[in-house]
């Protein structure tokens, strides 16, 4: 008697706990992975200093990456230093696109920090960024001569990211 | 430097830990009866080594050392030092420090003050508190350590969440936790128990103190989060049936039932059972309670950033501890005799566990059926109040009825009280005044005021009588006075409370029952961290020929942007009038939001009562007759 009582409360628990597990996994948060393997956006985009960018001006390089930061963004301080390292990377270009921030601040940030970007981009309204898939930054997409997006990588980028997209170049 | 300070500290209370139950665990077999000073040493030194690391990180806040992660991104250099010191538990890391803390706090504690003649069931206590000890600082060192560092050092933090830059909610957490956290030393207290074979009347007596002081801290923190929900987040309630809340109202129910099971087991009468599962489920149901916080599984106001690999550390640790002690329970449960009568002072503690229960399951059900659909189902919906409401309503009339009856039985001995006596008949009098002022015709509401003015009757009867007999046991008495008012405020509140939601522009008027709400004119300041755009209002009462000026707030942080609408609160002895205001994006017009809400002061009095009878307990080790 007692031990079925037992068996009973176990099964009971291993369920509620197993939906828990599955629970985790699911991301609450809208998700835009399924981007990968499409083809960008056309979005067109201020220059930080005079001009606009189209993203269809990506074909003419190898290998984009579009990375979304902001001086305001702590994890983007964090993942600067690997965008750095990933700048010199032959046939990769990197756009950066600063989002919602003062122009002042984000300047002083680069100045402290480097500069990887070989374009750099703004979005003061952050109404922009959401075109290309992304909801909150750090936010890095990488998209080759075709527009279409290889990966996106959501949150910081650390050193097994970089050896990712480096062996997705020299391939 | 101060980084490495924290990890040596909580490192070394990690190894005292371990120490401590290989010592205790040796202990065991010894035939003698003290426990060694060793242990006791030990148990001092890791909470001297736990309390400083804590310090470290305090230390690091107040001077701003942002070659620490953890202060850089909850910190800044412009914010007042009462938050710089609160924003230390502001966040995931720094507030699982403060949660191990309390836990070395709580078992140094027990071993000092318990006073259980069972040398095994101390140690053996002392060994399971301390396992979990070594669970959390693990999780802490492991996975979320606030010591971590940030090369090359920023020379500003990202600052605090605007939202969190206030006095209540500075204190909300640290209470929450002494409540949440303060239940393990009876979780760990049980087992050790059941293992130990400890006799029933010392269990109670060892547990019921810190039951008492746990329930105290758990109560006040539901008090300071739900002031802290009615002042900042501006949406005009003090209870949203939120998850965050239900999950710190949960482990209050079965504390509830649990401090009144001790009462019966500590006279040997009976609900041992009752009383271990209670203490094993009260800390479940907080470890719970985290893990639905902490993993990003619920959407809910209290936004921790999302991180499956927490989330799944506290789903291990759950299941390995639920899984443990069922298993315990069910090996060392010895048999239990039904040794009491029915209308004694004990059959209406058991009626009153089943109540709690349930309401712990329909909270739990909320709570967790959302989780479950998105999950199972992929269908997405919220649970709101009037699910609660409507189910949890009718049931507070028995509830309070047994409240008021229930006491004035005898224990063991059953005997059949008159029904009708003068308290039910000055209450049935004081009734039908409200009734006449209230005129009111929901038979629900009738019938919850009828039985709460009963309840609070019947108590200010007990004051009397336990003053005239020099009784000072006023524990009880005071709770349920406590809850009487507190119901019968709500349902007051519920009745009177006005709300209009409108668009206007400066210098227009609005009527709304018997008030006229004008907007005179805007002002925008330019404070120290933050810009604000201040509404003028004058609120003109027509009845009593009154003008309130209130004047709420739209305000834009800086550090990090945030934008926040502060309500303006113009609070009375019997009512509060409340106006927020939110613009609507490039026009001149504002929607306001326009209440009047009666009797709050008296609903955050009431509750303050029902946890003042529970320190009282605590204080109080005479018997209840």
């Amino acid at each position: 008697m007692k031990k079925q009582y037992l068996i009973i409360t176990y099964i009971i628990l291993i369920f509620i706990f197993s939906v828990f597990y599955l629970s985790l996994d699911k991301k609450t948060i809208y998700n835009t992975e399924d981007l990968i393997g499409k083809k960008i956006n056309e979005v067109e985009l201020n220059l930080f200093d005079k001009g606009t960018f189209n993203t269809k001006e990506i074909s003419n390089y190898n290998y984009t990456l579009i990375n979304f930061w902001a001086s305001w963004c702590g994890p983007c301080r964090k993942e600067h230093k690997y965008l750095v390292k990933l700048s010199k990377v032959k046939n990769l270009k990197i756009i950066g696109v600063n989002f919602k921030d003062e122009d002042s601040k984000a300047r002083k940030f680069l100045l402290e920090m480097g500069n990887p970007f070989f374009i750099l981009a703004k979005d003061k309204q952050g109404k922009k960024t959401v075109d290309f898939g992304v909801y909150g930054i750090p936010e890095t997409i990488l998209v080759n001569k075709n527009l279409i997006i290889l990966k996106k990588y959501i949150g910081p980028l650390n050193i097994k990211d970089v050896n990712e997209i480096k062996k997705i170049i020299n391939q | 430097m101060l980084s490495n300070l924290g990890i040596i500290f909580s490192s070394f209370a990690l190894i005292i830990s371990i120490l401590i139950i290989r010592f205790s665990l040796i202990e065991i077999k010894s035939p003698q009866n003290k426990i060694p000073l060793k242990i006791y040493k030990l148990s001092l030194s890791q909470l001297i080594f736990s309390i400083l690391s804590f310090f470290i990180l305090i230390i690091g806040y107040i001077f701003s050392d942002f070659s620490m992660v953890n202060v850089y991104e909850n910190s800044h250099t412009t914010k007042p030092l009462f938050y710089k010191i609160s924003g230390t538990w502001g966040n995931h890391e720094g507030s699982l420090l403060l949660w191990t803390n309390i836990l070395v706090i709580f078992s140094f504690l027990f071993l000092v003050l318990d006073k259980n003649k069972n040398k095994n069931f101390k140690i053996l206590t002392l060994c399971i508190q301390n396992l979990l000890i070594i669970i959390f600082f693990l999780f802490l060192l492991t996975n979320s350590n606030p010591f971590l560092k940030i090369f090359p050092i920023p020379k500003e933090g990202m600052g605090l969440n605007p939202i969190l830059q206030d006095p209540a909610l500075a204190i909300h957490p640290p209470l929450l936790y002494v409540g949440f956290v303060g239940s393990s030393i009876y979780f760990s207290a049980a087992l050790s128990a059941l293992i130990s074979r400890v006799d029933f009347t010392s269990l109670a007596k060892s547990i019921k103190p810190w039951v008492s002081i746990s329930w105290f801290f758990q109560t006040l923190g539901i008090l300071v989060g739900s002031i802290w929900a009615y002042y900042e987040l501006g949406w005009g309630g003090y209870w949203f049936w939120d998850p965050v809340e239900n999950s710190s109202l949960m482990p209050w129910f079965l504390m509830t039932a649990l401090l009144h099971s001790t009462l019966v087991l500590e006279r040997r009468i009976g609900l041992y059972s009752w009383v271990i599962i209670l203490s094993i489920l009260t800390f479940t149901m907080s470890v719970v309670g985290t893990f639905l916080v902490r993993s990003g599984i619920l959407n809910s106001v209290h936004t921790f950033a999302n991180d499956p690999s927490r989330g799944l550390f506290i789903l291990t640790f759950l299941t390995l501890m639920i899984f443990s002690s069922i298993f315990i329970f069910f090996k060392y449960a010895p048999t239990e005799k039904k040794n009491y009568k029915i209308f004694s002072k004990e059959f209406f503690i058991l009626i009153n566990n089943w109540f709690m229960i349930f309401f712990l399951a329909v909270v739990l059900i909320g709570t967790l059926y959302p989780v479950f659909l998105d999950t199972l189902i992929g269908e997405k919906i919220s649970v709101g109040p009037p699910y609660y409401n409507f189910i949890l309503a009718p049931f507070l009339i028995p509830l309070l009825f047994l409240m008021t009856s229930g006491p004035r039985y005898k224990w063991i001995t059953q005997e059949t009280k008159k029904f009708f006596n003068v308290v039910l008949i000055l209450s049935l009098i004081l009734f039908f005044a409200v009734f006449y002022l209230v005129k009111q015709n929901n038979l629900m509401i009738n019938l919850i005021l009828l039985f709460s003015i009963y309840l609070i009757t019947q108590s200010i009867f007990d004051f009397y009588e336990n003053f005239k007999n020099r009784k000072i046991n006023f524990s009880r008495v005071l709770s349920h006075f406590g809850f009487g008012l507190l119901i019968f405020f709500i349902s007051i509140n519920h009745i009177f409370s006005i709300e209009d939601n409108f668009n206007i522009r400066a210098g227009e008027k609005r009527e709304t029952k018997n008030y006229i709400i004008k907007f005179e004119n805007l002002k925008t300041n330019d404070n120290k961290n933050y810009k604000s755009v201040v509404g003028n209002f004058e609120i003109f009462n027509k009845k009593k020929l009154i003008i309130e000026k209130l004047n709420p707030e739209i305000r834009l942080y800086n550090q990090p942007k945030t934008l926040t609408y502060e309500a303006s609160i113009k609070s009375s002895f019997l009512s509060d009038t409340y106006l927020t205001m939110s613009n609507i994006s490039e026009t001149d017009i504002f929607n306001i939001k326009f209440q009047k809400k009666p009797f709050m002061n008296f609903i955050w009095f009431s509750v303050l009562l029902i946890s003042f009878g529970g320190i009282l307990n605590f204080f109080n080790r005479k018997k209840e007759i």
